[in-house]
């Protein structure tokens, strides 16, 4: 740049950058067109957009990387003046790792599972000659004390499957600072985290990025992730730039109707009153679904009981044509009581019932009826859709096993299906690979909806969906439960999405139930301690919110910390701000009912009125 | 957690074993005439079938039998062959060395080539040097071993007359005199099992190749001589160490063809003759050698790839 300023020069500078897929025997197909913008150093610069913005092939343009069939086709990528686009391979060797890391989304698949932590992490110093083993090994041993991972010491003797996924992605953040590089490049780095963990990698980041005073792209679709941790906003479409400016400016004055969108999909923070809830309309005696008293597990042990137990003393009771939120962190039993509702994993205790009557635990003796009347939507469309399937096929054959329509009718109905999840008719020919991920999961809907179920069991179906497609399809949803009155047993990490789609909300914690009632019930105080802490870890659309967030004493006590099972006690004991030596770790906290009368219940030692306003009493 | 899959794996192991011994038992009984039958040929009288049999054991029930012969298995006594009274246990010992010779030799060479070449051919896809070589093993294993043999033979041997074309040992040669008599069929077995081998490691490794934590090596700057042998093959060792066994087993076990072109008096072979004689105690005692190896190969395999997963050998 022709700067004449006194300003240092850029980490990175990117003019006009065009990166094209030239696949077989087709004309090139353009996936980034004509981008710029620069990293000054010590600046965090976020790169937002949905997916098929580009933006996390032009991060990796910055190491000189493109994705296997991806080609660079213009414009220029100069990391501290050297262009990447044109540096020979050997020397992008020697960059990459020494001035330019990169952290990927999931640090569970970017560690190889075969070698030890220690040697991934200080393996690109070692080779670039820029430090000895012992040197690398003691700086990141400082790392891991910086990123306030447990026993630093040791961690690097361990194996990738042995410590959390929190810790792994800080992990991997250790493995990029390793060799001091002048830049970072964090793609999705805590997309896949639960809420809670999100808000410690969120924080350990911040901070190292700032002792290091490295720059950083960091990639995301959340924007209040970006608002936490961006200096400059660099926002994406369609690959090209819409806007960019400084974080503040973006986050509250955006300027371009694209980012007027985005801003409108990010989720409000989980309050009361959001939800439409119908609570009463289809309200009949029994109930659709109801699990009663159920324990269950993985393993077999000695007498009957599984070797690991995931769900204890479960009750949850789906009303007719109502929405069930279930929400919890990752490990504390969400799936699994889903799988035990619709017979994947059969109960060791307690039953399930429908309509009244017990279904066998195991999906194997349960009647074609049953089946049918419960039915599963899986997280991945992309793997739970066979890709030699025609959708067609793959809607019209719940028809055929459940209901025994065949020709004509069986195509009307197809369509007819179709255009309840708002899909056009002509997706019945194609393949699941010709639609997007948004659609994909509609039909997934779909073939459950083709059964006819009286319950539906979804499985964070919009969790791997961007903001903008993910809100389309809890519309859907809604639009579903109202013309269908179908029960929605809604599994999600994401309050907000529940708050605004559910009428009851379940907290799960480490297998318990924690609170359940209705959802603005729930949702406004008395909290039990747990639910307190994932509403206050949600991120909000303001810059500042982590700092402040961290000081909270919830999130002192509670952030950091895994999930652990207990027999004995309140299995939040270790986590609780207002936890009661002797007694929450030795007694199983007592079921305590408000006094709305709307049915909210607690599970907490705590007295009602001691969860009730922000001020609860401190711990003795 | 580990130790549990190995005793799993090697108490299964055991058990197919004797299914198997049940099985080449049950077969040897539903075939027509008896051990007495077939001694004395078609003209025995019944009384003096009777007599054998009641010598051999025939006339006690089934169970008692199998019961009897794989009591003499277990403890060595593999029986007395049918054509000519020899102990079978010295029929197959003077073999056995044979065979264990020329496999040895095989493994040591081919097993190291394999994993070579398939890593050459793995470091750099497409290139031509792994062009060479997959289409090279592709036509190897299109080609059936006794071509590769005999192609051998005439080219070698009888062109070049570089070594002998039928491999005989007296027994009395130094080891290197050995290697030179045996140079053909090793080759030619060398060339057979290499070729599935050099493809499955370059499967395997090319597998790994895709995954995100080796996008992650290249990023980090790895150089990718070093990304294939400390990050990839590690994670490709399951189905590399499973097709070698499969080969070896396949060098104890189906090398007839091998065998007898090159007049090699290794353990296939005399199954072979066994059919021809309808000697069955010898045929059974060769399959039960025959399944072993393999049952045993396989188990070695399985307890390596259960081995190399690290999750199995450092759990939480």
């Amino acid at each position: 740049m022709t700067d004449t300023s006194n300003e240092p020069a850029n980490v990175l500078e990117v003019h006009d950058l065009m990166i094209e897929a030239r696949p077989h025997g087709a004309p090139p197909i353009p996936i980034v067109k004509g981008v710029s913008f620069d990293v000054k150093p010590g600046q965090v610069v976020a790169l937002i957009g949905e997916s098929g913005s580009g933006k996390t092939t032009i991060s990796l343009a910055a190491l000189g990387y493109t994705k296997p069939g991806l080609h660079f086709s213009g414009g220029e990528v100069l990391l501290q003046g050297e262009d990447m686009e044109l540096v020979s391979d050997e020397r992008k060797r020697q960059l990459r790792g020494e001035n330019v890391a990169y952290l990927a989304q999931s640090a569970a698949a970017t560690f190889n599972p075969a070698l030890k932590i220690g040697e991934q992490v200080t393996e690109s110093a070692v080779l670039h000659g820029a430090m000895t083993q012992e040197a690398a090994t003691q700086r990141a041993e400082e790392l891991y004390r910086a990123l306030e991972l447990p026993d630093p010491d040791r961690i690097g003797g361990r194996y990738p499957h042995q410590v959390s996924g929190g810790q792994l992605q800080r992990l991997m953040a250790a493995m990029a600072l390793v060799s001091r590089p002048s830049l970072l490049v964090l793609d999705e780095p805590t997309t896949a985290l639960d809420v809670t963990t999100q808000i410690e990698v969120l924080k350990a980041f911040k901070k190292v990025i700032q002792e290091e005073g490295s720059a950083a792209i960091y990639v995301t679709h959340d924007l209040a992730v970006v608002a936490q941790i961006a200096d400059h906003i660099v926002v994406l479409y369609g690959g090209k730039v819409m806007e960019q400016g400084s974080a503040e400016q973006i986050v509250t004055n955006p300027q371009h109707s694209y980012t007027k969108r985005l801003m409108a999909a990010v989720r409000p923070s989980p309050v009361a009153g959001l939800g439409d809830s119908m609570a009463g309309d289809h309200l009949r005696d029994v109930p659709a679904l109801e699990v009663r008293d159920v324990t269950a597990g993985y393993g077999k042990g000695a007498d009957g009981k599984p070797l690991i137990t995931v769900l204890r003393d479960v009750n949850v009771t789906i009303e007719r044509g109502h929405v069930v939120g279930i929400i919890g962190e990752s490990g504390c039993g969400k799936s699994t009581l889903a799988r035990v509702m619709a017979g994947l994993l059969p109960a060791s205790e307690g039953e399930v019932l429908l309509d009244g009557h017990a279904l066998p635990p195991s999906v194997k003796e349960r009647k074609r009826e049953d089946l049918q009347l419960v039915q599963f939507v899986f997280q991945m469309a992309d793997t739970a859709l066979n890709p030699k399937q025609r959708i067609g096929d793959i809607i019209g054959r719940p028809l055929q096993f459940y209901h025994n329509v065949h020709g004509r009718e069986l195509r009307e109905e197809v369509r007819r299906i179709l255009d309840l999840v708002e899909l056009p008719a002509v997706f019945a020919d194609r393949f699941p690979a010709e639609l997007s991920g948004g659609q994909k999961q509609r039909v997934n809907l779909a073939r459950a909806l083709a059964a006819r179920p009286e319950v539906l069991l979804c499985d964070e179906v919009t969790s791997a969906l961007d903001t903008i497609v993910g809100a389309n399809v809890i519309e859907l949803l809604k639009n579903l439960r109202d013309k269908t009155g179908v029960s929605f047993v809604f599994i999600s990490h994401d309050l907000s999405t529940v708050a605004s789609f559910a009428d009851e909300v379940v907290v799960l914690y480490a297998g318990r139930v924690v609170e359940k009632g209705p959802v603005d019930q729930v949702l406004s105080p008395p909290f039990h301690p747990y639910t307190r802490l994932l509403i206050a870890s949600v991120p909000e659309l303001r810059v500042g919110w982590l700092e402040e967030t961290m000081q909270t004493r919830e999130a002192l006590a509670g952030i950091a910390r895994g999930v652990t099972l207990t027999d004995v006690g309140c299995p939040f004991f270790d986590r609780c701000p207002v936890a009661i030596e002797g007694t929450c770790d030795k007694l199983t906290p007592p079921t305590r009912e408000d006094q709305s009368g709307h049915g909210h219940y607690i599970e907490c030692h705590r007295e009602v009125v001691e969860l009730g306003g922000a001020g609860a009493t401190a711990p003795a | 957690m580990m130790w549990n899959m190995v005793l799993r794996r090697i108490g299964v192991g055991i058990v197919l074993l004797w299914v198997v011994s049940v099985l080449i038992f049950a077969l040897t009984q539903i075939l027509p005439g008896d051990a007495a039958q077939i001694r004395l040929g078609q003209q025995a009288t019944p009384e003096s079938l009777a007599a054998l049999r009641k010598d051999l054991g025939l006339d006690k029930p089934w169970y008692i039998q199998y019961v009897t012969w794989i009591g003499n298995l277990i403890t060595g006594d593999l029986g007395i062959s049918n054509a000519g009274g020899a102990t079978i246990s010295s029929l197959i010992g003077n073999r056995i060395g044979n065979t264990v010779f020329m496999t040895a030799i095989v493994t040591l060479i081919a097993v190291p080539l394999s994993v070579v070449l398939g890593l050459l051919a793995a470091m750099y896809p497409g290139r031509l040097l792994d062009r060479i070589i997959t289409s090279g093993t592709l036509g190897l294993i299109a080609v059936p071993d006794f071509f590769v043999a005999i192609f051998l033979i005439l080219f070698l041997a009888v062109q070049l007359g570089l070594v002998p074309a039928v491999s005989y040992l007296s027994g009395t040669e130094s080891f290197w005199k050995s290697i030179y008599v045996l140079a053909l069929p090793i080759g030619t077995l060398v060339i057979v099992v290499s070729a599935q081998m050099i493809r499955m490691t370059r499967a395997g490794i090319l597998n790994v190749m895709s995954s995100p934590y080796i996008e992650m090596a290249i990023l980090k700057g790895v150089p990718r001589k070093r990304i294939i042998l400390r990050h990839a093959l590690f994670n490709a060792i399951g189905p590399i160490v499973n097709v070698i066994a499969l080969n070896l087993a396949y060098l104890v076990s189906g090398v007839v063809v091998i065998e007898t072109i090159f007049a090699y008096p290794g353990l296939a072979k005399l199954m072979v003759d066994g059919v021809q004689t309808r000697d069955i105690p010898l045929v059974q005692a060769c399959g039960m050698i025959f399944c072993s190896t393999y049952v045993v190969l396989i188990l070695i395999a399985d307890i390596a790839s259960i081995m190399s997963n690290p999750r199995l050998r450092h759990p939480k």
